[in-house]
């Protein structure tokens, strides 16, 4: 492989431009997914310091640092830019950095859409951000904009959030539409479907999740401008319209999209668990009926987000025993990764910290939402802390640490220099504790009544609120010192072997390290 | 907004504000679990609630103590040689059934409570609950009466400078009466924006949707206050408008139906009456605090870009009629709706009020306007 490696090395053609034009013009894979995984860190950044603002409000009862309407409208910027600014460009990133490697591919298939469905993104969160400054402040409907609160009863920047999730949404099926079309037709020979890498499955199938439910959010979206320009009533019933029709559409785009943010997920800590613990992946095929299965389900299982708009008794039933179907595939995953670690050989790096951390406190938030799926039972917990804790549970340790997990698994291999192992687990060890702090509190506070977008509350949730803030700030501050381990690995440190971990099995552990500008040239040979 | 933000910092900061915030809040490190409620229906609520919560932690001990033994007892430094098996079919067809009946197990009991809830038979009283920005209406479908239910927290506790009291944002104005196990049945609707109607004690939440009807119903076995709130964000003051049910023994709710209907007449009588302008404005201008204040703002001033100033406004200065039809009619795709649904007295002096309040009369016309006028708007209509 090596003299392969070298022969790119004298071929200046094909090297990385000089300045800015390299960024801004690049059709490289590698370069796309350093540019989105950048850019997601720094709107988990953003997204982050609103976290801050509420749970520095939150911290004792009262209304001390902000407004309730710009509290409203930190709560709705927090959730959409961590969501379509954090967590999805991360796996974005992630997928163009890794699927071409996985499957032996020279680049992703279509290198210019790539270039595109990244740049036109930071447009999208400077338009939403810029709604901050404008007359009538950001939007302050919460992340589900539910009409007619986001339409007659919105802002006027409504229309610029409109404009902002049709370019994210241009954006994820660009990207969505190149990933798939990379794994179909670009695997090098050998690599049949049913080999190809987890963390390859994982995308293939949230690709098409995104490429399903993406055009469902526009058009939610368009019917909202609609009503609010064009003097349609889609969702307004004086005019005859439905709200609740908004909410159909919006959870059945939301649905899928929740488990966009955790497919990739499980592929993710699948290769993390079989590296440490040097030992093969229990239930390869099984963990791909498993991912494919919670995929289908996660389209007719939507209203259970609804629970108590007053659907007819025989819907709330069937939303309930589906909803619950989705823990059997989902407990299949978490038993093989027991399994795959049971007479393993384990070692504890940061990466296996954040992984092993992740099965736990993933499952939790699986528990919960098994909780939430009981319809009598979540008339009581509907729309209070308690789902914030869970779904909190399932993004935070959920989807993020399996991102941080990624990080730290792969920069060795991205920028040929080993991260710095202390800092590493002090940085797992902070957050991991933060987190818990955080959001464990919240179940509690949730089920004694208090309900979620509240910018002050009752004296009895006192208490856990301050703590659940302490946790928070921990957290939050913690993520800085993430931030000066990935700058201090790209700047330096111990070089990198090409295998880098003992165990770790993959095409893209057989490039050097750092992985040279472009790999795979020539397809490997795979058996 | 940013120096809006900027100020309100500054002013937290500079004030000893949050130095007055010494409430004394009691200490409540076990509020940790739902409450059993007081109905029926709240207390199966509580069962399945138990039942799936041991359920899923006896799940989580044996999933994670297998985990952790594994990370126990099988490190590189104790299992240097990992075992070679990557599957086991009769394992894995065990842990596809044995958590499928566990589901069963945990949704037949959940199916029967839920079949129970969905009961929409009339009560013995029937009541129409009605969501506005950020109020509740109640409307006794037997009786007559009507009225609405506001926070009654005072804003200086909301904002740091005086203690907060015991009930703090769980106070209301005008509590909901029902009757003691008696059948109640619940109405819900809104009027503006999605609310939703949440009492924890009876385990009832239902959204409060423009343009539905969902309902409701609970028999409440033990007479006292019972405390909610409102379950869906619906704008800025969506923390701020709780929900208080009285439960009373049977003959204190038929007195209270009573006082309420006697009030409702005297109310009526009002209409007839000669008012003065001061008298208005005093009655004007309760009236504004409870419906107009959280968008209008205090010194009528609104908030630039969402809801307009009425300080000043061509409308209140000038424009009596079209001032009395807006509060009527509402103004169609804005966040005004109508207030018809206050009383002639009210509407009158509110409309005075805003007239003649902030220098507008002064500014403008000044002119007033009487109960009457209210009545001859809606006369032709009739």
């Amino acid at each position: 492989m090596s003299t392969v490696i070298e022969n790119h090395h004298d071929d200046h053609h094909h090297g990385p431009a000089k300045g800015i034009t390299r960024w801004l013009y690049t059709t490289n894979h590698k370069d796309i997914g350093t540019l989105y995984l950048w850019f997601s860190f720094a709107m988990f950044l953003i997204g982050g310091a609103m976290a801050m603002v509420i749970r520095a409000e939150l911290f004792q009862p009262g209304m001390q640092i902000v407004e309730p309407e710009f509290y409203n409208q930190m709560i709705t910027l927090h959730g959409l830019i961590m969501i379509f600014g954090g967590v999805m460009p991360a796996f974005v990133g992630l997928a163009n950095w890794l699927v071409p490697m996985m499957i032996g591919a020279p680049d992703m298939a279509l290198p210019r859409m790539n270039n595109l469905s990244f740049w036109i993104l930071p447009f999208a969160f400077f338009v939403l951000l810029s709604s901050l400054f404008m007359e009538g402040g950001a939007p302050n409907f919460g992340w589900t904009f539910y009409a007619p609160l986001s339409t007659t009863y919105a802002p006027p920047s409504v229309t610029f959030f409109i404009f902002s999730v049709h370019i994210m949404g241009a954006s994820s099926i660009m990207g969505s539409i190149n990933v798939v079309v990379t794994i179909m037709n670009m695997r090098a020979p050998g690599i049949s479907l049913m080999k190809m890498p987890l963390f390859v499955w994982s995308w293939l199938i949230t690709a098409y999740l995104l490429i399903a439910v993406m055009p469902v959010l526009a058009g939610a979206v368009t019917m909202m401008l609609m009503d609010i320009h064009f003097g349609t009533s889609f969702f307004n019933a004086a005019g005859g319209g439905d709200p609740v029709l908004f909410q159909h559409i919006f959870w059945f785009f939301g649905h899928p999209e929740v488990y966009i943010m955790i497919l990739p997920a499980f592929g993710i800590v699948s290769h993390i668990i079989e590296t440490f613990s040097r030992k093969k992946l229990f239930g390869y095929s099984s963990m791909v009926w498993a991912m494919l299965s919670i995929a289908i389900l996660s389209f007719v299982v939507w209203a259970h987000h609804m629970f108590t708009v007053g659907m007819p008794l025989a819907a709330e039933i069937f939303f309930m025993w589906a909803t619950m179907l989705i823990a059997v595939p989902t407990g299949v995953k978490v038993f093989n990764w027991v399994a795959t670690m049971f007479r393993g050989s384990i070692t504890f790096e940061t990466p296996m910290l954040f992984a092993v951390s992740f099965v736990v406190l993933f499952t939790i938030g699986g528990l919960s939402g098994l909780m939430l799926a009981i319809v009598p039972a979540d008339f009581q917990y509907h729309d209070t802390y308690f789902v914030v804790a869970h779904f909190h549970y399932v993004l935070v340790p959920g989807a993020i640490f399996s991102i941080m997990a990624a990080v730290y698994y792969w920069i060795p291999k991205w920028c040929g220099n080993m991260y710095d192992e202390r800092l590493g687990k002090l940085h797992f060890w902070l957050s991991f504790i933060g987190v818990n702090v955080t959001f464990f509190p919240q179940h509690f506070i949730g089920l004694a009544g208090m309900p979620r977008r509240y910018p002050d509350y009752a004296l009895q949730f006192a208490d856990w609120n301050m703590v659940s803030s302490v946790g928070a700030f921990l957290f939050g501050f913690s993520q800085l010192l993430f931030l000066f381990i990935v700058i201090k690995t790209v700047m330096g440190g111990k070089k990198a072997t090409d295998q880098v971990w003992e165990g770790a099995k993959g095409l893209e552990w057989t490039v050097a390290s750092p992985a040279p500008y472009h790999t795979f040239s020539t397809p490997p040979k795979v058996d | 907004m940013i120096y809006k933000l900027f100020n309100s910092i500054k002013g937290r900061l500079l004030l000893p504000s949050l130095m007055l915030t010494t409430t004394p809040i009691k200490a409540d490190w076990f509020a940790l679990n739902m409450t059993r409620g007081v109905t029926d229906v709240s207390n199966e609520v509580f069962e399945l609630h138990m039942l799936i919560f041991w359920i899923c932690v006896a799940i989580g001990i044996v999933v994670f103590s297998v985990m952790f033994y594994s990370m126990w007892a099988h490190t590189k430094k104790k299992n240097p040689e990992p075992a070679k098996f990557h599957e086991n079919h009769k394992l894995e067809i065990a842990w596809t059934i044995i958590p499928f009946l566990i589901l069963i197990a945990m949704a037949v009991p959940a199916s029967k409570t839920l079949v129970k809830i969905y009961d929409d038979e009339a009560g013995d009283v029937n009541i129409q609950v009605t969501g506005y920005q950020w109020k509740w209406q109640y409307r006794y479908l037997e009786d007559d009466i009507s009225f609405f239910s506001n926070l009654s927290t005072d804003l200086d506790e909301i904002y740091n400078l005086v203690p907060k009291g015991e009930n703090y944002l769980q106070e209301v104005d005008e509590m909901v009466v029902i009757p003691v196990g008696k059948k109640v049945r619940f109405l819900i609707t809104a009027n503006d924006v999605i609310h939703s109607w949440w009492m924890p004690a009876f385990a009832i939440k239902q959204d409060a949707i423009p343009g539905f009807v969902n309902t409701a119903w609970t028999i409440v076995d033990k007479p006292g206050i019972y405390r909610g709130k409102c379950t869906e964000l619906c704008g800025k003051n969506h923390g701020f408008m709780p929900i208080v049910v009285k439960v009373v023994e049977q003959e204190e709710y038929d007195q209270w139906v009573n006082d309420k209907k006697q009030a409702a007449i005297r109310l009526a009588e009002l209409t007839t009456k000669e008012w003065s302008t001061a008298e208005l404005m005093e009655r004007g201008e309760t009236v504004y605090d409870v419906n107009c204040v959280a968008c209008h703002q205090t010194e009528g001033q609104g908030i630039a870009g969402i809801f307009p100033a009425l300080a000043g406004s061509e409308i209140a200065l000038y424009e009596k009629d079209k001032h009395i039809e807006i509060l009527m009619e509402g103004v169609s795709g804005a966040a005004m709706n109508s207030f018809d649904y206050l009383s002639e007295v009210e509407l009158a002096a509110v409309i005075t009020y805003t007239r003649q309040a902030w220098g507008n009369a002064e500014n403008g016309d000044g002119e007033i306007v009487i109960p009457k006028d209210i009545v001859d708007y809606k006369e032709p209509k009739i």
